[in-house]
């Protein structure tokens, strides 16, 4: 899939669904389209469908109520799509790790490809996450 | 005629958050509206019962992102309540400059989204420009862009020294000159005036039947506000107004918004003179929490928070409950929607500023084949009130 990802790589459409996060992590990656940061000078775009979407981008810690409409989610995206897990809450749980409501193992819910730490991550660290994730598909 | 049923949610291109809506709708009319939460839910109470008192400030603080200081006050304020303990003259002035920038900056935030959902793009890309500097401020103060961290009991965790207190007036100078340009932008805007005025009334008596809190109720002529009713921290040391509209429309809980910016400015410029003059310690050293219950309020940008706490002697809470405003903002909408067209709902939805994160605290287990509301609480009370009467006739 070389040729394809390098195409993808130009311009990424970006599809964002929140898992039960505290949601500081969803209002940063919509500070990022805005001027401050702008990241559509980079040809990154959020998009209101998940079928227009190249890179998905999950925050939370995935309640038992909200895992299984990820998974419907994510099957319903065209392939390749690349997950995006921002915060420290979908790598480790964050303060929310003795929660009763929390599943185990996120990754059994939808393959993840790339964390970025921080609660929440700073935009810059979001944005430098995008940027390898380019190179990454440009080989 | 059969209603058709409209699904919104869980995961939709407007709504930040998950939640779900169904509104039942009679051609272009809502009819009815019905929602579903548990999408958010973390179990926070539960979790907090686990952590010490220092540590569930911590976990208060991200039981909401935007709210991510007005969580910890009130937390503060229960604990504190426990013990009556007293705080320094320094640390109320920080905790009150703390919230008041977190009022700020949640305003934008939501006049930001508003324009979004309206369609009114520019307004969102202005507000949410200017926003960014009250995050630098944040970060001049605490160190990180969002939770802050700063909340302790007896006081707060850093002090402010002089040189950032120059910083900051820096930036409040800036940001107040450029809220000036948006409330222009956003108060005379004969666009924005056509669309949102009118729309999604609640009413005066809707606002008191639901109880409705923060600037939801104060835009609808309740003038309900902790900050003023019962002044913790630094308030009862500072100036301001309160600010109260009577339509209800969604167009007067938008000035109500940005009247309360520009109040909001007004105090933390009066914090930042205070902090200048007024030295000493910033936090009281509390070596241990007596048993007993408290309770702590704290007018937060949505509304009233309402957290309770009852401690047992140890180093942590045995029970913690939190109450958001959110939670009894959104039942509003069963008024506020009926009968507008349905191009209107979703800036309607959007008008109460809703926080399901903070919403979904706890979680209520239903056995389908169990009658729920059997259990009369008043019949059950009045009944052991009349048994207790019998035994001490009989006696």
């Amino acid at each position: 899939m070389g040729w394809y990802n390098k195409r993808l790589a130009k311009s990424l459409w970006v599809f964002h669904i929140s898992g039960s996060p505290c949601n500081n992590c969803d209002i940063e990656i919509l500070d990022l389209l805005t001027p401050r940061y702008d990241v559509e000078r980079l040809g990154i775009k959020l998009v209101g469908s998940i079928r227009h979407a190249d890179v998905l981008l999950v925050t939370g810690i995935f309640n038992q109520k909200i895992a299984p409409k990820i998974k419907k989610i994510y099957e319903q995206a065209p392939k390749p799509i690349f997950v995006v897990a921002v915060g420290t809450c979908v790598s480790s749980g964050c303060c929310f790790k003795e929660s009763y409501n929390r599943v185990e193992k996120r990754e059994e819910v939808i393959p993840i490809d790339m964390y970025i730490p921080g609660c929440p991550p700073k935009p810059e660290s979001m944005i430098e996450a995008v940027v390898k994730l380019v190179g990454v598909l440009n080989g | 005629m059969k209603a058709n049923k409209i699904p919104i949610g869980p995961f939709h291109p407007l709504l930040e958050e998950a939640e779900y809506f169904e509104l039942t709708v009679d051609g272009e009319t809502v009819v009815d509206i019905d929602m579903e939460i548990g999408w958010m839910h973390r179990g926070h109470e539960y979790i907090s019962e686990m952590k010490t008192f220092t540590q569930s400030i911590y976990l208060v603080e991200r039981i909401c992102g935007i709210c991510s200081t007005s969580h910890p006050i009130a937390c503060v304020h229960a604990i504190e309540d426990i013990d009556n303990i007293e705080i320094p003259v320094r640390a109320r002035y920080i905790r009150t400059l703390v919230g008041e920038l977190e009022r700020i900056h949640s305003h934008l935030l939501w006049l930001g989204l508003a324009g979004h959902f309206i369609g009114y793009d520019t307004l969102w890309m202005w507000a949410w420009k200017y926003r960014e500097p009250v995050l630098e401020m944040f970060e001049i103060i605490s160190g990180n862009r969002n939770h802050y961290g700063m909340m302790r009991v007896g006081g707060v965790a850093q002090d402010l020294d002089s040189a950032k207190v120059v910083e900051l007036y820096k930036h409040l100078d800036m940001i107040e000159k450029k809220m000036v340009m948006i409330s222009k932008a956003a108060k005379d805007d004969p666009v924005l005036k056509s669309r949102l005025k009118g729309v999604g009334v609640l009413s005066h008596e809707d606002a008191i039947a639901y109880c409705t809190v923060g600037p939801t109720s104060r835009a609808s002529g309740v003038p309900g506000d902790v900050r003023l009713d019962e002044p913790t921290d630094a308030y009862d040391l500072v100036d301001f107004n309160r600010i109260v509209l009577q339509n209800g429309d969604v167009y007067d809980k938008l000035v109500v918004r940005v009247l309360e910016t520009f109040e909001s400015i007004k105090i933390v410029r009066q914090c930042l003179d205070k902090l200048t003059t007024v030295t000493g310690p910033v936090l009281n050293n509390v070596k241990e929490i007596s048993p007993g219950e408290g309770i702590g309020r704290y007018e937060a940008p949505r509304g009233e928070v309402f957290h309770y706490i009852r401690s047992d002697g140890t180093n942590r809470p045995i029970r913690h409950k939190v109450r958001a405003p959110s939670y009894v903002n959104i039942p509003s909408f069963k008024a506020s929607c009926k009968g507008i067209p349905i191009a209107d709902a979703l800036i309607t939805l959007a008008s109460v500023d809703p926080c399901y994160c903070c919403t979904e605290r706890s979680l209520k287990i239903i056995d389908k084949n169990h009658d729920p509301c059997s259990f009369d609480l008043l019949k059950a009370s009045r009944e052991k009130t009349e048994r207790i009467r019998r035994e001490i006739n009989a006696d």
